[in-house]
């Protein structure tokens, strides 16, 4: 199925979040996770299921003011 | 001998570390954003030689290729500060609470500086919309520290939402223009005597901090300024230096400025030469 990563779209074969960021390859990466707009904590991934079209934000930490 | 004790006194206030951010006592007083600067090594030797204890940090999309957010991670966490994550360009309530928690999974922190954007020009604060913000995250357990601008009203709002310490702007974020409305952040000191007050952005000199600190801020927090100096490790040092002499004449008590000369020298004794 095809789902947004990031605003790109992006095939992965995948039935929950958690499945999602190892399918498409983020292993250990500390990141956080929104799906469709919502956040997602970590330990929630593997319950939240993802469907055909969902947007997925995976965001990290980065320079800021 | 008085005035050899009231200037040790002095130097005892100055050195006393009693600035306290939701019950974390702090020795350094600059708060310094890790955006902008020539390389990775540089941000951390400025950061160092600011002896700032809190950096900015932010969230942006990661790659799994390129992998940079955890690069920039073990950077931070090399530098040893506490971080302060922030919700920079977020334009709407949602997008600020959904990214304040985000931030508080990835950094392991309840500390939050809130900024709800209200125009792209200005990148002045949506005043409302950072109350909202603020009021949700509080009651969430986070620690705000709301990106604000010196009106009262709107600070109380905010001391009323959960907030425990204020961030009025200097002048517009990279702006470089220093403290820009100078009454109210008087007035609002005036009104706040025991909120801890940081002025957040727009600061692009030493003197500018300082200023800040002469009219009883309790912290200036900048990044700007120093990211894009020639030398921002020699700038990082310059501001540490302004913040502490800011400090320390806030609290010797400065004189007023007055209208008309008033001589320093005494004019009785004087002796009549004509």
């Amino acid at each position: 199925m095809t789902v947004i990563v990031n605003g790109e779209p992006r095939a992965v074969a995948a039935g929950t979040l958690a499945e999602a960021l190892q399918a498409l390859d983020y292993g250990e990466a500390r990141v956080a996770t929104a799906l469709n707009g919502e956040f997602v904590p970590a330990r929630a991934r593997a319950a939240t299921p993802v469907k055909e079209g969902d947007r997925i934000e995976i965001v990290a930490p980065r320079q800021g003011g | 001998m008085t005035a050899a004790v009231d200037r040790r006194k002095t130097v005892a206030l100055t050195q006393t570390p009693d600035f306290t951010l939701y019950g974390v006592t702090l020795a350094s007083r600059l708060l310094l954003g890790t955006s902008q600067y020539p390389s990775p090594a540089i941000l951390a030797e400025a950061a160092h030689a600011s002896s700032a204890d809190v950096l900015t940090v932010s969230l942006r999309r990661e790659s799994a290729r390129l992998r940079e957010g955890q690069d920039f991670w073990r950077l931070i966490r090399d530098i040893g500060a506490r971080v302060l994550p922030n919700t920079a360009g977020c334009y709407s309530v949602k997008e600020a609470v959904t990214t304040a928690q985000m931030a508080r999974e990835v950094f392991s922190t309840p500390w939050i500086k809130l900024e709800v954007i209200g125009e792209a020009d200005t990148l002045q604060p949506d005043v409302f919309g950072l109350v909202e913000a603020a009021r949700i995250l509080a009651s969430e357990g986070f620690e705000v520290f709301p990106y604000t601008t010196e009106d009262l009203v709107v600070a109380e709002r905010l001391l009323d939402a959960g907030c425990k310490v204020l961030m009025p702007w200097g002048a517009p974020i990279g702006s470089g223009k220093g403290l820009n409305n100078v009454f109210g952040l008087r007035a609002l000191r005036a009104h706040f005597p025991d909120v801890p007050l940081i002025v957040d952005a727009g600061v692009g000199l030493p003197s500018h901090a300082a200023a800040a600190m002469e009219l009883g801020y309790d912290g200036v927090l900048l990044n700007t300024a120093v990211a894009k100096a020639g030398d921002p490790i020699a700038m990082a040092r310059a501001f540490a230096q302004a913040i502490q002499a800011g400090r320390a004449a806030f609290l010797a008590g400065p004189t007023q400025p007055r209208d008309m000369a008033s001589p320093s020298t005494p004019v009785v004794g004087r002796a009549v030469l004509i």
